[in-house]
């Protein structure tokens, strides 16, 4: 009841604004006076009465507070929040410091959280999807099934709701005159019952739908390929289209955050597992030897523990195994969730994103830590203003407080600022496709876990650095600051704090060595010679199985595709190749010396890489032949089998490259097969390989469906795209073409490089940014310490080389120190390094200066403003003042 | 400098209760000289930190203040117990008397008492 009636007057005063300023003065006024009276009454001088009076009554102003605490809510905090936004304003040096280093720190944070948090902590778009497992086989923990395995697992487990199951592929899809390839996915017809996912638009399948093979013929889109192939057009529940030339029709539409269970692959369509022969050209329904069936999974019955589904699993493995001894003889399963599919992908994927968390706790705490030292340059620096306070009777908690306000301040302005930097960056990756070709990206959205844990981190590390200068200030001594002035005492040694700084420089170095490297390496590989030469050549790729072709019209096709594409202005060359070298399927093969008669893969001479390429090919390529021939049309079926190969398979099989052509080698089929001509040496798997043996074996002897079409122009290959698409169009208006620039087309080889640099470079500005801060934390702080001193060093005449000599020389020798430590650091990264980069070394000059340079820089900017300061301190002003 | 604890400001509540129960209206210096006489150096420090205290006790209504006239003829404030304030003495000073006792009967235990 009082506190209420208290609260209420508090609330009516704070409201009404009414303030008793005037009576407590009054009061006080009378207080003091009745007080001195009383000591001049004990015998007291007037003055000494009125001096004992008022010290007898104490600190005027914090009573003033606390009188105006308990009259209204007026929030101290409020009045700290001001005073504080003032002294931040007052020094924007060193508050842009402080607030760029903490919203970079955070913002890396917050990023790596946020797909952190779409890729592992988000669970998937489907109900009870914690209880949702995926099956794993064998030691190997494989995911991939044969559909009779699947079946017999369905039908006659125990423990599970449902089980389901799916693949992917591409297919051909032509809704009328624009034919496009799109991915696939094929499912079980209890595919979407059993995930429980319910249609956006008409209906989803049902395992009613399958009544054996090829009996299906319908398709559930996704709702982004409906809104931009079908532009949100709700008409399309029983249009008929051709997918790979057969007739399907689109029942329904999925939900919109439904996109398959892979968090990371955004397929386009859904089609019945039934249906197999129609999407992906054979019939392996009855086959259990093969296991295609790229993923099996389902709910958990209520109740039923993973120990008891495997056990489940396992018998009936172990009956199929008794059963099927020759296709099933590793039938041990586990379990794992499906959204990363198990721990292929989801093992390195937490692995690395795990790192890459700590690696940014770390570089906050870096952060915090030097923006620590960064404030307790500031404490010190304000060592007389703090004094000051205290001796006018404020209280130590009240400057710590005020202290903390500044810091947290600077820490959520930080965190607001890198935050939304975050929010950017991010969208920007959810809409990033790194493989043009795969439907594969993150999408990763900010969402309340994300932005509570930056809050979180920004109030943390406020508090953090905001505590280092604490101890400074409690011990702080008014009487002694006033009377000597803020000179400390700074010895010579070596601190923890050095130590942290040289650290973090030699990190920093580190990173700006590796960058360079890097950076290096991807402008070499960029101009190193590949076995062939992108500029000027566009590539299409055409699966013919697509648009419906079989065994003896596939090379037919393809030759009159060569000939119509090779008659377009401007079109000096085409050749066709399967696969496209340097391309992700590369396909190698065991290959022997002609006298082999056991042809088992032990005895092969060498693995060498094969492609299926048609006569035209290396001039279309520009691949140079160092000696013989290219294929020509003749070398067809009816031909004696010839070969092309590379300078290292030459060498590996006959010894040398000249004398090889003539000569014959082996199949693993037992096919002898003649050598007649010598191509230069490429690159195929990937940039930093070493030579490696390749075979370039004639389409005409060896077809095959799929081919990657060559087209070299003789001017800019980006308008060529049109005219070979219309050209093919013209040819059959129902093949789907994927039609891209070889140069572009390098960006997968090139991938890891660049990603490398990226990284690194990202790394390498964080680490810079630690180096600023630390820097300049550090020397800010020695020349507010020695200011008086350098102030009569410069009374007595010293230069300004001098003078910054004694202010900055710990600074520069703890940076050239470091920096030193850091390049020896990525001199030896650098053989890590040459896994991914091609020909990554640090001896290169230019490395070498570029990471002098950089470190020079990093310091100079770290450096300028304490040196500024140092040079403008004015002997007079300061010798008057402390 | 030490800082008031929130027994001292609840202590230095109930000695002002009392005072003025005592000794009828009073002004400030009045109640701090009283306290001083009689708790010794409570107040010998900070006697500003009354004022608070007194505008504490005035807003939950324990006590009311009206201008008055000091001995030396000036204007000041004078404080008085109101009924509230009356019945919040009775049953704070029972409330302080029992824990005296029993924080008195605690201290003069002795070991063998407890056994």
């Amino acid at each position: 009841m009082r506190s209420l009636r208290r609260f209420f007057t508090r609330v009516v005063n704070t409201v009404t604004g009414r303030v008793h300023d005037e009576r407590l003065r009054e009061e006080i006024e009378e207080h003091i006076a009745l007080e001195t009276a009383e000591n001049v009454r004990a015998g007291l001088a007037p003055v000494e009465a009125r001096r004992q009076a008022m010290l007898k009554f104490g600190a005027v102003q914090s009573i003033k507070e606390d009188y105006h605490a308990e009259q209204g809510m007026q929030f101290i905090f409020m009045q700290d929040l001001r005073f504080s936004l003032r002294v931040l304003r007052k020094s924007p040096g060193f508050t842009s410091v402080g607030v760029i280093t903490l919203a970079l720190a955070i913002g890396a944070n917050a990023i790596v959280f946020s797909v952190m948090n779409a890729l592992i902590l988000h669970p998937l778009n489907v109900p009870q999807a914690e209880r949702l497992y995926q099956l794993m086989r064998g030691k190997d923990k494989a995911g991939n099934h044969s559909y009779p395995d699947y079946l017999d697992l369905r039908d006659r487990n125990r423990t599970f709701d449902e089980l389901v199951a799916y693949d992917a592929t591409v297919a051909g899809i032509d809704s009328g005159g624009n034919p496009t390839s799109a991915w696939v996915e094929l499912v079980t017809g209890n595919y979407f019952d059993g995930l429980r996912v319910q249609p956006y638009l008409g209906r989803l399948f049902h395992p009613s739908d399958e009544h054996g093979a090829n009996t299906a013929p319908y398709i559930v889109l996704t709702h982004a390929y409906w809104h931009s192939h079908f532009h949100d057009d709700p008409g399309v529940v029983g249009q008929v289209v051709q997918v790979n030339k057969n007739p399907f029709t689109i029942v329904g539409v999925a939900p919109p955050e439904f996109h398959g269970t892979l968090v990371f692959f955004f397929p386009d369509f859904f089609v019945p597992m039934v249906n197999q022969e129609q999407l992906e050209g054979k019939n392996t329904l009855n086959d259990r030897g093969k296991r295609w069936v790229f993923s099996v999974m389902g709910h958990l019955k209520e109740g039923v523990t993973g120990e008891q589904a495997i056990a489940d699993l396992n018998s009936i493995g172990a009956d199929l195994k008794k059963n099927y001894p020759k296709e099933d003889n590793d039938m041990i399963f586990t379990l794992a969730p499906p959204s990363l599919y198990g721990d292929r992908v989801g093992a390195p994927t937490k692995a690395f994103l795990t790192g890459l968390m700590v690696l940014a706790g770390l570089i906050l705490l870096a952060a915090c830590a030097n923006l620590g030292i960064l404030f307790a340059a500031r404490a010190a620096d304000r060592s007389r203003e703090i004094s000051l306070r205290l001796a006018l009777g404020s209280s130590r908690k009240r400057i710590l407080r005020q202290l903390f306000t500044e810091a947290t301040l600077v820490s959520v302005i930080g965190g607001a600022v890198g935050i939304s930097g975050s929010v950017l960056l991010v969208r920007a990756l959810s809409l990033w496709q790194p493989f043009t070709k795969y439907p594969i990206h993150l999408q990763v959205k900010p969402d309340a876990n994300v932005y509570g844990l930056a809050l979180l981190m920004a109030l943390a590390s406020g508090f953090i650095f905001g505590a280092v200068p604490v101890r400074q200030i409690l011990r702080a001594n008014p009487y002694e600051v006033i009377k000597a002035g803020s000179g400390g005492k700074d010895g010579p040694r070596l601190t923890l704090r050095d130590l942290l700084l040289v650290a973090q420089i030699a990190i920093c170095a580190l990173l700006v060595t590796s960058s360079l490297v890097a950076v290096r390496g991807l402008v070499r590989s960029m101009h190193s010679n590949f076995g062939f030469e992108p500029q000027n050549a566009t590539l299409a790729d055409i699966d013919l199985r697509m648009a419906g072709y079989h065994d003896d019209q596939i090379p037919a096709m393809q030759k009159r595709m060569l000939d119509t594409v090779g008659a377009i202005p401007g079109v000096e060359s085409v050749g066709l190749v399967n696969p496209a070298p340097l391309y992700a399927g590369s396909v190698t093969s065991p290959v022997f010396t002609d006298n082999s008669a056991d042809l088992r893969p032990a005895n092969a001479a060498a693995q060498a890489f094969l492609y299926k390429v048609s006569p035209e090919y290396f001039r279309a390529a520009g691949t140079a032949l160092l000696s013989g021939r290219s294929f020509t049309w003749h070398d067809d079926k009816d031909a004696p089998r010839v070969a092309v190969v590379n300078a290292e398979f030459a060498r590996r099989i006959f010894g040398s490259v000249t004398g090889a052509v003539g000569e014959y080698y082996k199949l693993p089929d037992g096919t002898r097969i003649e050598v007649v001509g010598i191509a230069e040496q490429g690159k195929y798997s990937s940039l930093t390989e070493d030579a490696k043996p390749a075979m370039f074996l004639p389409f005409l002897q060896s077809p095959s469906s799929e081919t990657w079409m060559v087209v070299r122009s003789s001017g800019d290959s980006q308008q060529l795209g049109p005219a070979i698409r219309n050209t093919l169009r013209d040819l059959d208006a129902g093949l789907p073409v994927y039609i891209q620039t070889w140069t572009k087309e390098m960006d997968h080889p090139l991938f890891a490089t660049r990603m490398a640099v990226l990284s690194l470079g990202v790394l390498g500005m964080m680490g810079g940014m630690l180096t600023v801060t630390g820097i300049f934390g550090m020397a800010a702080y020695s020349v507010s310490k020695r200011l008086r001193e350098l102030g009569i060093r410069m009374a007595l005449g010293a230069q300004r080389k001098e003078v910054l000599q004694a202010a900055l020389g710990r600074a520069f020798k703890l940076l050239a120190f470091g920096s030193a430590a850091g390049l020896l650091l990525g001199i030896l990264a650098s053989r890590v390094l040459a896994f991914i980069v091609y020909q990554a070394t640090p001896r290169d000059p230019l490395v070498l200066a570029g990471v002098v340079l950089a470190m020079s820089l990093l310091g100079l900017l770290a450096t300028w403003i304490p040196a500024q300061r140092a040079l403008s301190v004015d002997p007079l002003r300061l010798l008057r003042e402390e | 400098m030490k800082q008031k604890t929130g027994v001292l400001q609840g202590t230095l509540a109930l000695m002002v209760l009392k005072t003025l129960d005592v000794l009828g209206p009073l002004h400030g210096y009045g109640i701090a000289r009283r306290i001083e006489q009689i708790s010794g150096d409570l107040l010998a420090v900070n006697q500003g930190t009354l004022y608070p205290v007194l505008l504490k006790l005035e807003q939950e209504g324990a006590i009311a203040s009206e201008w008055g006239a000091s001995e030396n003829n000036r204007r000041a404030r004078f404080y008085r117990l109101t009924r509230d304030g009356r019945k919040q003495l009775q049953v704070e000073t029972q409330d302080w008397q029992q824990t005296a006792a029993i924080i008195g009967r605690f201290f003069e235990a002795k070991a063998e008492d407890l056994s």
